[in-house]
């Protein structure tokens, strides 16, 4: 059980604010930390982790108090038992893929837990290659490796997955997921990516300007306030075509082209470059399964 | 012809020793220095900067000054610690020590700086004591550094003419290092002699200086 209420003034993009959360997470429970960047994620990550300390709260692990400014107790990061996922890696670049993985361990740690880790993340070939000579799922492999490492009581992840490929991505979720139940580690992950969130975490915390907006199971939180049956896209107008009494309009939703069409007075105030919503009710929309010959090759 | 071979000999121990002792202070100061917020900071890195533009006889006026009998830290360095520093061994030995300090300390600064901090943190968060962080995760991840601070630190000493000629003199054996050798030689029209120190001067910073770019080069950022 972690019991934590963090207060901080930061220096957002848009002014100071303050952040000021408390939050409490059943052991081996999987929290989403989500929002924009600029909203306190990562400072409050860190905070947990004892690399920033907040003006004022209190930080209560499996009983264990490690933070408590009133009474002016902040343990050190040293002292804390996280294993924290840098967003940059952070992997020793002196040191081989094993030597990240037997640097972690813990004073009298036995050196099979490494072997364990190398076989179970599938480090086995790449472990006397240095980091610099990996690929960024690779490096991502190890640095989740290292983390798990350490026999953290408390496992942090900062956006660790937002610099890969899709595919990739997908595959690691399923790493951490069930290398997060095996061990019953309880986690929290910062990321600003719906589908990771619906993917990993059991709740889901929104935070906005430092605050934590709503929370709750992923499904109901993003739903909320989108009509169940609707699809909405947000994209970018790119060109207006009058027609006999219809207009046409190109708009790009992500990285496709779409055509749609419009009434006049809908289009009259839209110019090129303007972001606008789509919606379309679908009753039936067809459903295509993706990636299935990949799938099947692996 | 055999020349006499003490003032190099005394050159190279001079640049080792300052070295040495110098490896010793510089490079915790160059990490302090990178990572200290404290507000005299500017002012630190003016003053260890110093020695890269003052004419070396400023320093060395005032060191001599500093480290004569007559002065209260020359006779204070006397009674403590019975160290008479202007023109000895262990006067220059201190002199080179300050004079080549930015040498030193400028190249290691910047790559402890370079060094992203999440690298610190991890380790931190691995559990590892400041000591253990330091010698196992930062130090070897600033070799290049490291080799290039040390040997411009040597070369510098070896090079040095102006703070050894005002604070040490010409004494054989205790002071009379080879660019001292050199200037004596000619002054007395002994032009073969100064040739010989000068040539192997000439070779050998070429060699060193050589040896770290072809080091440099081959290893890996």
């Amino acid at each position: 059980m972690i019991q934590a209420s963090i207060n901080k003034r930061l220096h957002g993009a848009n002014g100071e604010f303050q952040l000021e959360v408390n939050l409490e997470i059943a052991e081996g429970e999987f929290v989403a930390l989500f929002g924009p960047s600029g909203v306190g994620k990562t400072t409050l990550l860190r905070c947990l982790a004892g690399l920033e300390q907040p003006e004022q709260g209190g930080l209560i692990v499996n009983g264990e108090t490690w933070l408590d400014t009133a009474a002016g107790i902040n343990l050190l990061p040293q002292q804390r038992r996280v294993g924290y996922m840098f967003q940059d890696y952070a992997l020793f670049p002196n040191m081989t893929v094993r030597g990240n993985l037997e640097f972690a361990l813990r004073k009298g740690a036995s050196k099979k837990r490494v072997e364990e880790l190398l076989a179970l993340m599938e480090l086995g070939e790449l472990q006397h290659r240095k980091p610099d000579t990996l690929s960024g799922g690779q490096k991502q492999r190890v640095a989740l490796a290292r983390a798990l490492a350490s026999a953290p009581r408390l496992l942090l992840l900062d956006e660790p997955f937002s610099a890969l490929d899709a595919e990739i991505r997908s595959r690691l979720h399923d790493e951490v997921l069930r290398l997060q139940r095996q061990f019953g580690l309880t986690a929290i992950i910062v990321s600003h990516d719906v589908g990771e969130v619906y993917k990993l975490a059991r709740r889901v915390m929104v935070l906005e300007a430092g605050r934590i907006k709503t929370q709750g199971v992923p499904a109901e939180v993003f739903s909320a306030g989108q009509t169940s049956g609707k699809f909405r896209f947000t994209g970018e107008v790119l060109t207006l075509e009058a027609m006999d009494v219809m207009v046409s309009l190109t708009v790009l939703v992500g990285n496709q082209i779409v055509r749609v069409v419009a009434m006049p007075d809908e289009a009259e105030a839209l110019r090129p470059g303007d972001r606008v919503v789509l919606v379309s009710k679908a009753f039936n929309p067809m459903v295509f399964k993706l990636g299935q010959d990949q799938e099947n090759r692996e | 012809m055999t020349y006499d071979l003490s003032p190099l000999l005394l050159t190279f121990r001079l640049a080792a020793v300052t070295t040495a002792i110098l490896l010793c202070i510089g490079v915790p100061f160059a990490w302090w220095l990178a990572n200290t917020r404290i507000r005299i900071k500017p002012a630190v890195e003016a003053l260890v900067s110093m020695p890269l533009v003052l004419p070396p006889s400023v320093l060395g006026f005032y060191l001599l000054l500093a480290f004569s009998p007559e002065h209260w830290f020359g006779q204070w360095l006397d009674r403590v610690a019975g160290l008479r520093l202007a023109f000895s061994f262990e006067g220059l030995v201190v002199a080179s020590i300050i004079f080549s300090f930015p040498f030193l300390v400028h190249p290691i600064q910047a790559a402890f700086q370079n060094l992203p901090r999440s690298l610190t943190e991890a380790a931190q968060i691995l559990g590892k004591p400041q000591w253990q962080i330091f010698l196992r995760v930062l130090l070897p991840n600033i070799k290049p550094a490291l080799l290039s601070g040390t040997v411009l630190s040597f070369a510098h000493t070896v090079g040095e003419f102006g703070v050894v000629l005002m604070i040490g003199g010409n004494l054989p054996n205790q002071t009379r290092v080879a660019s001292i050798a050199i200037y004596d030689e000619v002054e007395s029209l002994n032009y073969a002699a100064a040739n010989f120190y000068a040539g192997v001067l000439f070779v050998l910073s070429f060699l060193i200086l050589l040896t770290v770019y072809v080091i440099n080069r081959k290893a890996p950022k």
